[in-house]
């Protein structure tokens, strides 16, 4: 590997593998995350991000593949050693020390001298915006400021990578709204690498600038936010990221990347092929469609222009502000969609058994092989 | 039978004053010695003739000797403080390194010598006594025998009464200190590696601290158990003896109320010891 | 969570070392020669001889094993009495008594065990003895003539014992009772049942961990105890250990003392496991 393309990237992570006896937490994953970017590994519980992480820290050594830190491979390499830092989920801020202690702590392992010591503890608590928590115990701090300090406790040693175990999983619900504009805008100021792991995917898709999304131990796709959304590659990641409409059904007819398919409940539906496989015809497929991709109307006749259209009664109603939807029952086949309303007012009077016509075009109708692992999600 | 539920006056009457008298009976012998510390008289009994302090600061000039005066007296308090600082400190260390071995680590047989671990508690005093005389004496025997060796510091002595309270003392504060280190979070450590301090170094600044509530706590209880000890210290003691022992024979002699003034000085150390114990308990982060 | 395991077979070894050696040094290896030389005999000296004679020297000396009878006895005695007089403090601790109340009468109880119990002892006799308060008192009431000598008898041992042991009652006890839920008090009263009925079928039943550790405690430090019957029982006392002492001090005859050593821990483990057993519990459950 040439030290200048090196370079480009903080962490290279090449065919690492991990296994516990039988189990096989990590399968060959690789990927690189670029200098100064803020990279996510989203994935469900017990997918193997946390051992993935854990192996980028020196907590745990890979059975097999390599890890590079700045072109130098970390294997081997003692986690204190590493020029790693790691925000853990349960921050693990030192009770028995002041604030300042802990934002001091890995300086003085260094032996850095006092005054050296001082000052950039003090710039680094001013850079997190608690320049007069110094003093304080770590049980005097808020959530949201133990969160900080954790941060700080970690950049003040200026390292290559900053990784973050889901920190704000113990937050509540407004404060991680919060400190998730808080978290991007000191990485964009600072420039450190993060690499950030949840199982959020608002977490991820808000902060991040690539998001690799993990199952199973594998990388489903690696991609910035707007493509896992718009774009996802496996039946997996559609499912995962963002709420859709699920069906199972059998391709009737392929043409290039057009399909016809027959769900499972009997709706014929137009689609397009997304992924990796070959649809053929004939073949097992999952279906997804966004809730905010299909179109409303009272009257069938706006619905011309769409290549599936649905008539239903309405179920129920979702509401909650700006993110209303409506559950409605397909006459035909008694389905259920979710379909976003829109926010013009116009359905803001939409009652329960109210007729609605429904639609939605092939291009937003992602259709994959089915194989099973969306199950997962 | 709770305070919820009504009882009829005489048996809340009764238990009252069963409950008083109880706490009479536990605090009577404490309040006598500490009072008759005080009696101007030559024996620590009725009648009493008035306050005086001759048994603390006399010099032995009017025929009484003040605890400060007494030599023997002073010097049995100051060879019982070196063997509470020795068999303190020593258990302390051995403590701390059996509550990382049983909490931190897996190896064959821990829960065999976990048993083991907890033998001491439940081996009478005067057994622990004598098995340590005799071991020690078949040693010194030995080393005579194949080497022409005299080892008299394994004879009756302050060596073997430091290790013989060292033997039971130390399981006391292994299990003091485990329960602390079962609330410690690994995290914490493993955060230390990662802010690059190497594994003792993690170890001495992150949970080392983390433990000294326990430290405090095990450290007070375990002085105090030795300071305290009489039963194993009886068997093994040699020429210089410590203060129980002295106290004893003094008892055993009949004798002045200076015995008073040094129970009462056992009892204010007692004292600051248990407060400094369960202080330290208290207020520990988690 | 596996952790990196560099150097971790190394760091057991370290940190088992000092333990073994603890272990080996001053408790197994004490007591296997305390069993061997039990079962030896002094033919010439010097020569020593495998034999039993001093365990059948107990046995055939009616002193000794009257003695290693008495202080059983006396043990079980006072751990009655202990759990008699220790049952309703405890109770009145932990379901009686309120907020601070409660708290300090439990410090209360601690108290004495962190005096030395050769001061606590020592207040015994001063309380007890000719000369002392009781009579004092007594002769004041005009109850006695003169003075009453009430200290040199198994009563004094008695009291001695039960005042030394209470703790040890009285701490296992409040936390067990501690953990009866009132509610089951409260529905065995609201359908009726009497406070003996109560008592019996509710709260001892739900004590019985709590009065077995404690009386398995009680019962071993009574067993091994030296300077209560000494001092309170006078030269009369005839307690084991002191037949121990005398082997070893005064008479120098370590054999059989070591004899007695290892009868009387042999008591005091057979004890301790029946205790266990009756209650299927662990050793590490009734230590803390």
């Amino acid at each position: 590997m040439n030290a200048d393309a090196s370079a480009a990237f903080d962490l290279e992570v090449e065919s690492v593998v991990k296994k516990f006896a039988a189990f096989t937490a990590v399968d060959e994953v690789s990927f690189t995350v670029p200098k100064g970017s803020f990279f996510s590994i989203l994935g469900p519980s017990g997918c193997g991000k946390t051992t993935l992480m854990r192996m980028i820290a020196g907590f745990l050594e890979p059975t097999s593949g390599d890890l590079r830190i700045k072109g130098r491979s970390m294997l081997g390499v003692p986690p204190n050693r590493r020029p790693v830092n790691m925000v853990f989920q349960h921050l693990a801020l030192f009770p028995m020390m002041s604030v300042a202690e802990n934002v001091a702590y890995g300086l003085r392992r260094r032996g850095a001298g006092r005054a050296e010591i001082e000052e950039k503890v003090a710039a680094m608590l001013a850079r997190v915006g608690l320049p007069d928590a110094g003093e304080k115990r770590i049980d005097q701090l808020s959530g949201g400021q133990k969160q900080r300090i954790a941060i700080a406790r970690c950049l003040v040693l200026e390292p290559d990578l900053l990784l973050l175990d889901e920190p704000l999983g113990a937050l509540d619900l407004k404060l991680r709204e919060q400190m998730k504009v808080e978290l991007k805008q000191l990485q964009a100021d600072v420039g450190t690498t993060f690499v950030y792991i949840t199982h959020d995917q608002s977490e991820a898709l808000v902060m991040s600038d690539q998001v690799a999304v993990m199952n199973a131990g594998r990388f489903e796709q690696v991609g910035n936010p707007q493509a896992l959304y718009y774009r996802p590659e496996t039946a997996f990641v559609a499912g995962f990221v963002g709420d859709s409409n699920r069906w199972i059904g059998a391709a009737v007819a392929v043409d290039g990347r057009g399909i016809k398919l027959a769900t499972d409940d009997g709706l014929v539906l137009y689609g397009t092929a997304a992924g990796r496989g070959q649809v053929q015809s004939g073949g097992s497929l999952d279906v997804f469609v966004r809730p905010e991709s299909i179109a409303i109307s009272r009257s069938g006749k706006d619905m011309e222009s769409w290549h599936n259209r649905v008539q239903g009664k309405v179920k129920n109603l979702l509401f909650n502000g700006a993110n209303s939807r409506a559950v409605v029952i397909d006459d035909k086949t008694g389905f259920e969609l979710i379909v976003a309303l829109p926010q013009t007012g116009e359905f803001a009077d939409l009652q329960r058994g109210e007729t609605v016509h429904l639609g939605w075009s092939a291009e937003q109708t992602l259709c994959f092989v089915h194989d099973g692992a969306a199950e997962a999600a | 039978m709770l305070a919820s539920l009504p009882r009829s006056l005489p048996s809340r009457i009764i238990y009252g004053l069963y409950v008083a008298l109880f706490f009479l009976y536990l605090l009577a012998p404490l309040v006598v010695v500490a009072t008759f510390a005080f009696n101007d008289s030559v024996f620590p009994s009725l009648p009493w003739k008035g306050f005086t302090l001759d048994w603390f600061i006399s010099a032995g000039d009017n025929g009484r000797l003040g605890l400060f005066y007494d030599k023997p007296l002073l010097e049995s308090v100051g060879i019982s403080l070196m063997v509470a600082t020795a068999v303190t400190l020593l258990s302390l260390a051995v403590g701390v390194s059996n509550a990382f071995l049983f909490e931190r680590h897996d190896f064959p047989f821990k829960g065999f010598f976990y048993m083991l671990m907890l033998m001491p508690l439940v081996i009478p005093g005067v057994i622990l006594g004598i098995s340590i005389l005799v071991f020690s004496n078949s040693i010194v025997n030995a080393l005579d025998n194949l080497f022409l060796y005299e080892a008299e510091f394994l004879r009756p002595g302050l060596l073997l009464v430091v290790l013989g309270q060292f033997s039971f003392i130390t399981t006391m504060a292994t299990l003091v200190i485990s329960a602390r280190l079962r609330k410690f979070n690994v995290e914490l450590e493993e955060a230390a590696l990662n802010l690059g301090a190497g594994r003792l170094t993690a170890v001495r600044t992150v949970t080392l601290p983390f433990l000294k509530p326990a430290l405090i706590g095990a450290g007070a209880v375990a002085f105090l158990m030795s300071f305290e000890n009489f039963n194993t210290t009886l068997m093994l003691v040699g020429s210089d003896a410590p203060l129980t022992i002295t106290m004893y024979d003094r008892l055993r002699e009949g004798s002045t109320p200076v015995i008073n003034a040094v129970s009462l000085f056992l009892m204010v150390l007692s004292a600051a010891l248990a407060l400094m114990s369960m202080l330290s308990g208290r207020k520990a982060p988690e | 969570m596996e952790r990196v395991s560099a150097g971790t077979k190394l760091t057991v070894l370290v940190l088992f070392a000092p333990f073994i050696l603890w272990m080996l040094l001053l408790v197994i290896l004490p007591h296997i020669d305390l069993l061997t030389i039990s079962l030896r005999e002094r033919v010439a000296p010097r020569v020593y001889e495998f034999s039993f004679k001093n365990y059948m020297e107990f046995f055939v000396e009616p002193l000794y094993w009257r003695t290693f009878a008495r202080t059983a006895i006396m043990s079980i005695l006072a751990t009655v009495l202990t759990l008699i007089i220790g049952f309703p403090i405890s109770y009145y601790i932990a379901k009686i008594a309120r907020g601070r109340l409660k708290s300090s009468l439990f410090l209360l109880c601690m108290l004495p065990f962190w005096v030395s119990e050769l001061v606590r002892t020592f207040g015994w006799m001063i309380l007890l003895r000719e000369s002392g308060i009781i009579s004092g008192v007594l002769q004041w009431l005009g109850l006695a003539d003169g003075p009453v000598e009430m200290l040199y008898n198994d009563a004094a041992i008695m009291v001695g014992l039960v005042y030394t042991s209470m703790l040890f009652m009285v701490v296992p006890l409040v936390s067990t009772l501690d953990s009866l839920d009132d509610g089951l008090i409260e529905a065995a009263y609201d359908l009726g049942g009497s406070t003996i009925a109560i008592l019996r079928e509710i709260v001892i039943p739900h004590a019985m961990p709590g009065i077995v550790s404690g009386c398995i405690v009680v019962f071993m430090l009574t067993l091994g105890n030296y300077l209560t019957p000494t001092l309170l029982g006078g030269k009369d006392s005839l307690w084991f250990t002191e037949q121990i002492y005398n082997q070893f001090i005064t008479r120098f005859n370590w054999e059989q003392g070591s004899a007695f050593g290892f009868l009387l821990l042999l008591l005091s483990s057979a004890i301790i496991w029946t205790g266990l057993r009756l209650t299927r519990q662990r050793l590490q459950d009734t230590i803390k």
